[in-house]
């Protein structure tokens, strides 16, 4: 029943008749999801999608604006980047497990992982990295994993959000089941999270406005001025889901990374941009 | 510390604007460091615009020359960011208050040598209210405010 | 429990005069707060005095309140030149201590 509705919902946003969620291929999804917000918001340029409700809002951008003149996630970059290097127990480093330059990580994830049949987040690569060295993973929402998180992405801004769009049954099982998280409705207050950030985006709850999906994920971690710290992806999630009366699902379950999957294939062709700061 | 056993002492007087706080807290004192922690102690302990004024023993002049820049609306009320500017000449001290925060004196500036008379610094506004500036120039306080609205967000988490 | 409170500070030159940003991670605690789990109110802890020198010179001296944010910022100009030593220094009302020092490049 669930997925009935969403169809009837994607297939109002998108225009597209006849629609079955479920069939309908990634790529045109991104057409459709990046074209609706082109529409919507005529005067936005499609890069500046990752400065979120600021690439809406004049007001609260002036704002921002001047909290990037020293911005608060630098601490965590600071504190990301002597954990970056600091040894584990056992002589090894986080650099014997991301290989390659710290530029290029932050573009790797997410990614569908074949052997495991998994996505395997940023963060997720950085707890089973300390887990395979004999170290304890750190907490999934916030603390140090969210300032390791912070240096990557800090290092990794300005790449390409190119996630490889999925095609095998088992890629798009994990695209459609983090869309249909996205589509469905869910919580007392009965809302998707395309409720607000779809077809209300821009608009008010309350004195907060609301921000555009597309490019969500490219500015995490955030640093928001509410947590007074750094928080991940996930954290937000659960924040979210708990705003609007819903059962929040746990750091780096699969619902939630399904559905960071499903959202960073949205933004294809957007930068990377974090760690950004937020309200 | 000094700065405490001041507050400690001149605490009471403070708040009920007796004379005898009035003759300590008043700015052309004697000892020059000590008056500064005596005008600085007192008015963290006011709870209203007014009584903080009685405090320092001031009264300000509206001026134009005083600039205070603030957003309307605050994004996040615990993180406001604030610019506090101004022309006159002389200016020594830039006082900054919240006027609807349980501590109603939020910071003071003392400006040295070769500094421009302009600071930025970041407030928590705990309700709608104005953001007020002083400026000490010798003898004479300017003033000028700026209000910052605060409103319930939506989006929690 | 010595907790760490990193003091940053920047200072460049622009426009012929000497930018100087600080960000201090300090809780800044009001006193007014109360523990969600204990329902105690958490003790006032904030910075109430910072002192910024150039070459050992006073620039600027700030008295703050716990109305001042979390992890406060500040951020100022002065007449300097390269090669200036700034060097900020701030105390809070619980005794702990912390400074920074940034040569103008």
């Amino acid at each position: 029943m669930k997925i009935t509705m969403t169809a009837t919902i994607a297939a109002l946003v998108f225009g597209l008749m006849p629609f079955t969620a479920v069939q309908a291929s990634p790529a045109d999804d991104v057409k459709a999801f990046q074209g609706f917000f082109a529409k919507k918001f005529k005067d936005t340029k499609f890069d500046d999608y990752i400065n979120g409700i600021y690439s809406i809002d004049a007001a609260s951008r002036k704002q921002w604006v001047e909290i990037e003149e020293f911005p608060p996630y630098e601490l965590a970059v600071e504190n990301g980047e002597e954990l970056w290097n600091k040894p584990f127990a056992n002589g090894k480093g986080f650099k014997d497990c991301f290989k390659g330059d710290v530029s290029a990580i932050r573009a790797k994830y997410p990614h569908y992982d074949d052997k495991a049949d998994t996505i395997v987040t940023l963060e997720s690569a950085i707890n089973k990295c300390r887990t395979d060295n004999g170290e304890k993973p750190f907490k999934w929402k916030k603390g140090k994993i969210a300032e390791v998180s912070a240096y990557i992405a800090y290092q990794g801004r300005g790449q390409t959000i190119a996630v490889k769009m999925p095609s095998s049954d088992k890629e798009l099982a994990w695209y459609n089941k983090g869309k249909n998280f996205f589509y469905a409705k869910r919580g007392q207050l009965n809302m998707a999270c395309a409720d607000c950030h779809v077809y209300n985006a821009g608009n008010f709850i309350r004195a907060d406005r609301l921000s555009p999906a597309l490019g969500h994920p490219s500015h995490f971690p955030v640093y928001r001025s509410k947590w007074g710290s750094m928080g991940t992806l996930h954290r937000r999630y659960g924040g979210c889901n708990k705003n609007i009366r819903a059962k929040p699902f746990k750091a780096q379950s699969d619902e939630y990374k399904a559905l960071e999957y499903f959202q960073a294939i949205m933004s294809n062709g957007l930068k990377w941009n974090g760690p950004g700061a937020r309200k | 510390m000094k700065r405490r056993t001041f507050l400690k002492g001149s605490l009471a007087a403070g708040v009920t604007g007796a004379t005898m706080g009035g003759s300590l807290l008043a700015p052309n004192m004697a000892f020059a460091e000590d008056a500064a922690a005596a005008t600085a102690a007192d008015p963290f302990a006011a709870t209203s615009m007014d009584d903080a004024l009685k405090a320092l023993g001031i009264t300000a002049e509206e001026s134009d020359k005083v600039t205070v820049v603030a957003p309307d609306l605050a994004e996040n009320a615990a993180v406001v960011p604030v610019e506090v500017k101004t022309s006159i000449e002389g200016a020594e001290e830039i006082s900054v208050f919240i006027s609807n925060n349980p501590t109603v004196y939020a910071a003071k500036f003392k400006l040295g040598e070769g500094i421009d008379p302009a600071v930025k610094c970041r407030f928590k506004v705990g309700k709608t209210g104005d953001i007020v500036a002083i400026i000490k120039a010798g003898d004479k306080y300017y003033t000028n405010k700026k209000a910052v609205k605060v409103t319930k967000g939506g989006c929690g988490g | 429990m010595a907790k760490k409170f990193k003091t940053r500070l920047k200072a460049k030159l622009k426009d012929g005069k000497v930018n100087v940003k600080a960000i201090v991670s300090h809780p800044m605690e009001t006193g007014r707060r109360k523990d969600k789990k204990t329902g105690e109110k958490i003790p006032a802890h904030h910075i109430n005095e910072v002192v910024v020198t150039a070459n050992d010179k006073t620039l600027l001296t700030a008295d703050w309140s716990g109305s001042v944010s979390k992890n406060p910022y500040l951020s100022f100009n002065y007449a300097g030149k390269s090669g200036d030593k700034i060097k900020l220094s701030w105390k809070d009302n619980q005794g702990n201590t912390g400074e920074a020092e940034k040569t103008v490049k």
